[in-house]
């Protein structure tokens, strides 16, 4: 199997109160593929997210990342495959520097010096933010943090990038800069968002989850249509085709 | 609520100051590390009615203020704050050794004065140069050479991770602060009391869920509890000429009093 396939079979997670998060989620998404994850608040997205990157594990099914099964013992390799760009920036953003910050990954990895400050510049120039390398993190607007959030995970060149949110908080400059840099991507994406037109101009494929379950699964130039579908989910169309 | 921002800002400043340029910035962070350790512990090495000798130390200090950049209002700020605490430590000393010490112009001075003055300025002396220490290295750096030192790896982890949880602490008690304040009528000035420990109780679950979300984002890039840090650039021979410079003029003020010596002069000169 592909380093950068995922498929999740038959997934459950409940949280220590035994609320039911995922009830029995599957589906497989292959090389290259750039997928949305939508539906409204608490239906299951991030919760699916830290499954596959193995931060909370499911209570029962199976989760499979570029052919290794996600377990305890795997995690850490299945890591290695995958970057997760956090919801908020903040989070993911803990060292002094901007340049500390994107080289965390790489000298985790194991890489040297020399090569850690040369992919630390090639990821930084990636997502446009090469001028803010000596910056402190904490003074970064959010359209910068989520730019160098994206750089301090590209930079551990994943195969699958997984993003939760990735346009809350920006404006709308930042935002279309995001999704141009997207676009540019040929990792196997998976974007858990509730802005559907950013789905529609980053996506070619759409899950829809409702209480923990996949209600739909196909094109996302189809699914953003349904109306009835996206109200279930406490959707509403994208902005670009609703009549005003 | 301006307090607790301002702290915050004062202990981001740290970060933003380490990221300055300057000749003091550009040395090797080991060079910066030792000569500090010298520093404290000659001034810690002083008798407890040593005031005058300790006066040259203040040029250490003072020269890394001013080669390295720093603003002195920020220093001066941050001794403010700590004012009360070092008043705690020596404030029964005048009132415990009263027996009389010294005489300055006519009039008897008591011991614990001049153990009082001695203790503050100690302080002083110490705070100034760990604060410009860190505020010309950084504490990313600071830790990277411990590591090299052979400091225990999960002691400087320790170090590390507490200095970025006590910037978390209070970005999140800030938040607290600001959302009790803005629904507390606007008249009332502080927290109340009673409602101190459902306002602690909440910081700490807080600060607990981001750092968990923190430590997630660091296990997914590649964290397996060790900190990795850059092969630092090699000792300079300016930065070796730093620290023996500093190091011998640290010992030569703790052996030779100056101040006794200069005194002694004028009186041979003028006298």
């Amino acid at each position: 199997m592909s380093h950068h396939t995922i498929a999740v079979q038959d997934v459950r997670y409940n949280y220590p109160d035994n609320t039911q998060a995922l009830q029995g989620v599957s589906f497989l998404i292959t090389h290259g593929e750039s997928v949305a994850l939508i539906g409204g608040n608490g239906a299951g997205k991030s919760t699916l997210l830290s499954l596959l990157v193995g931060i909370v594990f499911s209570t029962s099914g199976s989760v499979n990342v570029g052919g290794l099964k996600m377990t305890p013992q795997a995690a850490a390799d299945i890591r290695r495959r995958i970057g997760m760009v956090f919801q908020n920036p903040d989070d993911q953003l803990f060292m002094p520097t901007v340049f500390d910050d994107v080289a965390f990954g790489p000298l985790n990895l194991g890489f040297s010096t020399e090569q850690t400050q040369e992919i630390v510049n090639k990821s930084l120039e990636t997502v446009g933010a090469a001028h803010l390398i000596r910056r402190s993190s904490h003074r970064l607007s959010t359209g910068e943090k989520r730019a160098v959030s994206i750089a301090s995970v590209l930079s551990m060149t994943p195969d699958i990038l997984l993003m939760d949110e990735p346009t809350s908080g920006l404006d709308p400059w930042s935002r279309r800069q995001l999704t141009g840099l997207l676009q540019n991507f040929n990792h196997t994406r998976i974007i858990a968002t509730h802005d559907l037109d950013f789905a529609m101009d980053v996506c070619e494929r759409t899950i829809v989850l409702q209480n923990g379950r996949v209600v739909a699964d196909g094109p996302t130039s189809r699914l953003l249509r349904n109306e009835e579908l996206l109200a279930g989910s406490r959707l509403e169309l994208p902005l670009r085709l609703q009549s005003f | 609520m301006q307090r607790l921002q301002a702290h915050l800002d004062h202990f981001r400043r740290l970060d933003d100051l380490a990221q300055m340029d300057s000749t003091i910035h550009r040395l090797h962070p080991a060079v910066k590390i030792i000569t500090t350790l010298v520093y404290l512990i000659i001034v810690a090495s002083y008798a407890k009615y040593e005031v005058a000798g300790l006066l040259p130390l203040v040029i250490y200090p003072v020269a890394m203020i001013i080669l390295g950049r720093l603003p002195l209002g920020y220093f001066a700020e941050r001794m403010l704050f700590l004012a009360p605490f070092i008043l705690l430590m020596a404030i029964a000393n005048p009132f415990l050794d009263r027996a009389p010490l010294i005489m300055l112009g006519g009039v008897a001075i008591a011991g614990g004065w001049v153990s009082f003055a001695s203790i503050i300025l100690k302080f002083l002396l110490a705070v100034t140069a760990v604060l410009a220490l860190v505020a010309t290295t950084g504490i990313h750096d600071i830790c990277a050479v411990l590591m090299r030192a052979g400091v225990p790896r999960i002691l400087v982890l320790q170090l590390l991770l507490l200095y970025r949880y006590l910037s978390l602490l209070l970005e999140e008690a800030y938040r607290i602060e600001q959302a009790y304040l803005l629904r507390s009528g606007g008249h009332r000035r502080g927290i109340a009391p009673k409602v101190w420990g459902s306002l602690a109780g909440g910081l700490l679950i807080r600060t607990f869920a981001r750092a968990r979300r923190i430590y997630d984002s660091m296990l997914c890039r590649g964290f397996t509890g060790e900190i990795h840090f850059l092969r630092p650039a090699s000792v300079s021979a300016g930065s070796l000429c730093y620290l023996a410079g500093w190091t011998v003029f640290i010992v030569y003020v703790r052996f030779v009093n100056i101040p006794t010596r200069l005194e002694s002069l004028f009186r041979g000169v003028f006298g």
